[in-house]
């Protein structure tokens, strides 16, 4: 706050504070929804006053980057091979190589593609399918509520794992759009159970009658007025689901089922568990892929811990009792 | 309608679908068994129509229409025939199963059952404490473990604690020279090769659990019964565990229930790793394989355990939270 000249008499009408603008008077309209990119400045900053997320949000950045930027960082090719076999961390392989002669910190580097790719676009499909499945299914009564009721708790109990490697089992051979596939097929119904039971809450709102009465048709209440109020929980289901899927996809690579070629931190494990890496010593070939995934689906997780906070206020950072 | 016995009927319902599922999976998928095995011996060279003949043969080509394999299929399963696996021939589905369950039954429950418990301890420590280094340290640390991959954590312990340390045996469920039996020299050498696995599960399981929990008791915290009892000058070891914790546990039962009943089938990851000839292994190898009954026979088995773990859930939380009986 700079210059604060011709402050005009508190009339009670308005609160000083919001003409006190300088040269520029920028009044909010009293009425109306707020402008999505204040909303969205609004919850970025709540996500980023909590520490774990703060974190959660610069490491999930770096292996973006990491990912965006591969070619340019890593030193050799991701399949480039022909140097020496099992060879220890030296000056020119600082990660050491495979058993194939390829370079493995060139292959972590790369790998970071494949991770995020596969988190980011399955996450986008599970919660796409979540939103539509959960708001439509909480806002309609009747016996189509209860047939998805049916379904969604179907595909809930039906374990995962098994679920994805017997379907990858008969599909053969499918690559990374099988993989991602079978994850987005398993993946969505939890998210579409939370969206739904908060729908309910919000379908008996007074606002939500008034756009009946006011003539809108049911599509436009679900998407337009019940789903901006979501925007946290949504966000929440989809690192959820992206975290979900980046950890699927490292486990059915590290089976090797679908394409073992593709480079990516499950399949480096799947290779280096297969060329006996424990016997021949190379820590660092186990180590790394791993740490890579675990640290990126942490990352993931610890922005949850700030989502979460946007709409449970209880959940925020404090000190408790 | 009286409560368990509307989830009585949503059980079976749920059932029947999977069963259901489970039978049109495989037809909804391009080709035949038949078809899979052929193009896998066409690899190796043309596959002469002899040959093609006697696999269709041994692994049944479907006959009749889809009904009537509908009706023979129920038949099956409600005799537990599940057929003979293609990858150990002679031998029948069902006792394969039965060989492998035990092992998974008692390795991989015992470890929920105590991750469980150490969990919920840790996480209504965290939300108590909340804010202090007894929160910080288990909740930051069960996000990060939870986050490990089974195999990667699998992976580190048989290279630090088996080939480097050498500790611990890395593989099988029982040494080499040994065979099954009840003798207190071979029960100690099983316990002794379940060390790793069960620790692997241990260390990737308990982050959920603190995390579930610390959230819950957090919310319960703020309860203004919770207030009140405090208000009432209350022990702060009664209000925390009597009256807060008491509340918090019950989402994380649920949890629990799932838990045991996806015990069954077994952790996948981990016991491909360690070779532990559990439900999990088994599963892996029919997938491999491609041993359709086989794998069959398992999905069909962990589906309907998790939807029994389900059903004593629901029944338990309706005692427990009058509630949800509505």
């Amino acid at each position: 706050m700079t210059a604060v000249v011709n402050l005009p008499e508190p009339t009670g009408s308005t609160p000083p504070h919001q003409t006190a603008g300088g040269a520029d008077p920028a009044v909010p309209k009293p009425h109306g929804p707020a402008s999505p990119l204040r909303v969205l400045s609004r919850g970025a900053s709540t996500i980023w006053s909590n520490k774990k997320a703060r974190i959660g949000v610069v490491l999930l950045l770096a292996f973006v980057a990491l990912a965006i930027f591969a070619p340019l960082i890593a030193p050799y090719g991701a399949s480039e091979n022909g140097f020496g076999r099992n060879q220890s961390p030296s000056g020119s392989h600082w990660f050491g190589t495979t058993a194939a002669g390829e370079d493995v910190l060139s292959q972590v580097i790369f790998g970071a593609r494949i991770s995020v790719l596969v988190g980011f676009i399955a996450g986008f499909l599970s919660t796409l399918i979540a939103v539509v499945v959960g708001l439509s299914w909480g806002y309609i009564r009747g016996p189509l509520a209860e047939i998805i009721n049916f379904i969604v708790n179907l595909v809930l109990v039906i374990p995962g794992l098994p679920l994805m490697i017997v379907i990858a089992a008969y599909l053969q051979n499918g690559g990374m759009t099988m993989i991602i596939f079978v994850v987005v097929l398993t993946g969505w119904a939890y998210g579409a159970r939370v969206l739904r039971s908060q729908t309910q809450s919000i379908r008996g709102r007074d606002f939500i009658t008034a756009a009946q009465f006011a003539g809108d048709g049911a599509t436009r209440i679900v998407f337009h007025e019940i789903l901006p109020n979501m925007t946290s929980l949504i966000t929440g289901s989809f690192f959820g689901a992206a975290t979900s899927a980046i950890l699927a996809e490292s486990g059915l690579s590290f089976l090797g089922i679908g394409d073992t070629t593709t480079v990516s931190w499950g399949s480096m494990l799947f290779w280096a568990s297969n060329s006996n890496a424990l016997l021949t010593g190379q820590w660092v070939l186990l180590f790394a892929p791993g740490l890579c995934i675990a640290l990126i689906a942490t990352s993931l997780t610890l922005i949850n811990f700030g989502v979460d906070g946007l709409s449970n206020p209880r959940l925020r950072e404090g000190t408790g009792r | 309608m009286w409560y368990p016995l509307r989830k009585l009927g949503l059980l079976l319902l749920t059932a029947w679908a999977a069963i259901t599922l489970n039978f049109l999976l495989p037809r909804l998928m391009p080709g035949t068994p038949a078809d899979a095995a052929i193009a896998k011996l066409a690899q190796n060279g043309p596959v002469d129509p002899a040959t093609r003949a006697a696999i269709e043969a041994q692994l049944g080509v479907p006959t009749g229409d889809t009904w009537s394999q509908y009706v023979q299929y129920l038949g099956n399963v409600a005799h537990l025939d599940f057929g003979v696996s293609y990858t150990f021939f002679p031998q029948s589905v069902s006792s394969l199963v039965m060989n492998a369950l035990p092992w998974t039954l008692v390795m991989v429950g015992l470890v929920t059952i105590v991750a469980f418990i150490l969990g919920t301890l840790l996480g209504v420590l965290a939300a108590w404490k909340r804010g202090t280094w007894l929160d910080t340290l288990p909740t930051l640390g069960g996000t990060f473990t939870s986050a490990f991959p089974y195999f990667w954590t699998a992976l580190l312990l048989v290279f630090f604690l088996g080939y480097t340390l050498k500790w611990f045996p890395t593989s099988g469920a029982y040494g080499l020279e040994s065979t099954p039996n009840l003798s207190l020299a071979f029960i100690g050498d099983a316990i002794g090769h379940a060390w790793l696995p069960a620790l692997t599960i241990l260390v990737t399981s308990v982050g959920g659990w603190i995390l579930g929990m610390r959230n819950n008791m957090i919310n319960t915290l703020g309860d203004d019964y919770v207030t009140f009892a405090e208000a009432n000058g209350l022990r702060t070891r009664t209000v925390a565990v009597k009256y807060a914790a008491r509340n918090a546990i019950l989402p994380n039962l649920t949890g629990f229930g799932l838990a045991l009943g996806g015990v069954v089938g077994g952790s996948l990851l981990v016991e491909q790793v360690f070779n532990y000839p559990g439900v999990g292994y088994l599963l892996f190898n029919a997938v491999t394989n491609q041993d359709f009954p086989l794998m069959q026979a398992l999905f069909l088995m962990i589906t309907i355990s998790i939807l029994l773990a389900n059903f004593l859930v629901d029944i338990l939380y309706g005692l427990l939270d009058p509630r949800t009986r509505r």
